[in-house]
């Protein structure tokens, strides 16, 4: 029984872009869209989180706050990279503070197109995030079986 | 023969198993009416179960051990609370565990290094002192009514409750407003505001420590809207229109009034407790003989 799937608390963070991208991941939260009827919560707080939006490039400024974001959100958790700048750093790409995408500093699990991303992609992109937290979580649940094993047998 | 004992024991483990499922439903319909006070489609019924069940399967991210002690007696004081007042044991004792299991909650939130968490922590601590003169006048003005403090002999009286403390009653649905974390009055955490300072007191729990507060919510909603039954206790049809109606109220006004100042809070729970309490429960003692039967 997975309840994982059915409530998908989010966690967005803005790294460095026009805020276009970011704007959509609310305009999701809207009346409009209301991504709550799936159970999603856009929390603020990384401790409390499954899903970690990232929109925009990072730079040298913010890498540190990603990688913590990222360090805080309690296993299982994925990353979506929302918009163009955050898949490859965009039209940031060759500033002389743009790292690139999200990629060059945590693991990213999927990859949300467009400039702006449409809120349907987003919305898209999360659900894809469902199929992928579900199995890191059964791979979780393998792995804590196998470290009990372990401890069980030491004993 | 069933004996008094008994019919007690058997309704504290009715209320320690029930009470989370009724708890968990008051939940999803309260986020289900909400949305679509707000025009929206709104989560499943349900969705609060998924939740819980979903923190449970999560990674328990600790940052001291003590949160673990003070989440679990958070839990268990208040499943006491409620089980002692559903099986009709003494109202003071009641509220004194009550109160209790939220002292734990401020502690496991002081516990942790995060500032936010403590902020958290002390605007729980002002609700508690906010909201504590009104429950215990509550208290007092059943016991003046009924001359018990059991509540079992407050449901088994058959006196009208609520036509002797209707000023009680009003100011004890405002504290509620306090109690089940709604708006003006939601400061230590918040059921809306997830991005914000009020996430508070629950900012450095996760896993299944946050899920053990969810239930210990679920059986605090059970309990405190117990309390709304015995000021109908003389028709039980009645009680459960007024839990509704009560209910609906408080969801109608969290989304139509933004959030107060503590100080607003603190003043304008006291100001009720002053005065309606207070008022109610000097007439009450000064028509004694009158009114009372």
């Amino acid at each position: 029984m997975t309840y994982l799937k059915k409530s998908p608390w989010v966690i967005h963070y803005d790294a460095s872009s026009c805020n276009g991208c970011d704007i959509e991941v609310l305009a999701a939260l809207t009346p409009v869209y209301d991504v709550e009827r799936f159970g999603i919560i856009n929390t603020g707080n990384p401790k409390h989180a499954d899903i970690f939006l990232v929109t925009g490039s990072v730079n040298e400024q913010n890498k540190e706050v990603v990688k913590n974001i990222y360090e805080q959100i309690p296993e299982p958790k994925v990353v979506v990279a929302i918009g163009i700048c955050a898949a490859s750093g965009g039209i940031f790409r060759e500033c002389y503070n743009v790292l690139g995408g999200v990629d060059k500093v945590i693991p990213v699990d999927v990859f949300v197109p467009g400039c702006a991303a449409r809120p349907e992609s987003i919305i898209d992109g999360v659900v894809t995030a469902l199929g992928i937290l579900e199995t890191k979580r059964l791979a979780m649940k393998e792995k804590g079986n196998e470290t009990m094993d372990k401890s069980g047998s030491a004993v | 023969m069933i004996t008094e004992p008994v019919i007690s024991l058997v309704n504290a483990v009715l209320f320690i198993l029930l009470a989370p499922l009724a708890g968990g439903l008051i939940a999803g319909i309260d986020r289900k009416v909400t949305a679509r006070m707000q025009g929206r489609v709104g989560p499943p019924v349900l969705q609060p179960f998924y939740d819980v069940g979903k923190l449970f399967e999560k990674e328990n991210m600790v940052v001291t051990v003590t949160q673990h002690f003070y989440v679990l007696s958070y839990l268990v004081f208040m499943i006491v609370a409620g089980a002692l007042f559903f099986s009709g044991g003494d109202m003071l004792l009641v509220i004194f565990a009550f109160t209790l299991s939220h002292i734990f909650l401020v502690l496991g939130a002081y516990a942790s290094y995060s500032p936010y968490s403590h902020i958290g922590a002390e605007r729980e601590l002002i609700q508690i002192i906010a909201y504590e003169p009104m429950i215990i006048f509550t208290a007092v003005g059943m016991y003046m009514v009924t001359q018990s403090f059991n509540v079992s002999a407050i449901v088994n009286s058959g006196i009208p409750i609520i036509l002797y403390l209707p000023g009680v009653f009003i100011g004890y649905l405002i504290v509620l407003t306090i109690k089940l974390r709604k708006s003006p009055f939601d400061l230590s955490t918040s059921h809306h505001a997830h991005q914000e300072i009020v996430k508070g007191v629950t900012t450095d729990f996760s896993g299944s420590n946050l899920g053990k507060i969810e239930i210990a919510h679920w059986y605090e909603y059970v309990f405190l809207l117990g309390v709304v039954y015995l000021f109908f206790g003389f028709s039980p049809v009645i009680a459960v229109a007024a839990i509704i109606i009560a209910y609906f109220l408080e969801i109608l006004i969290d989304n139509t009034i933004s959030r107060v100042k503590w100080q607003l809070t603190l003043r304008s729970a006291w100001l009720i407790a002053g005065t309606l309490g207070i008022v109610n429960l000097g007439v009450l003692y000064y028509l004694k003989g009158v009114i009372m039967p």
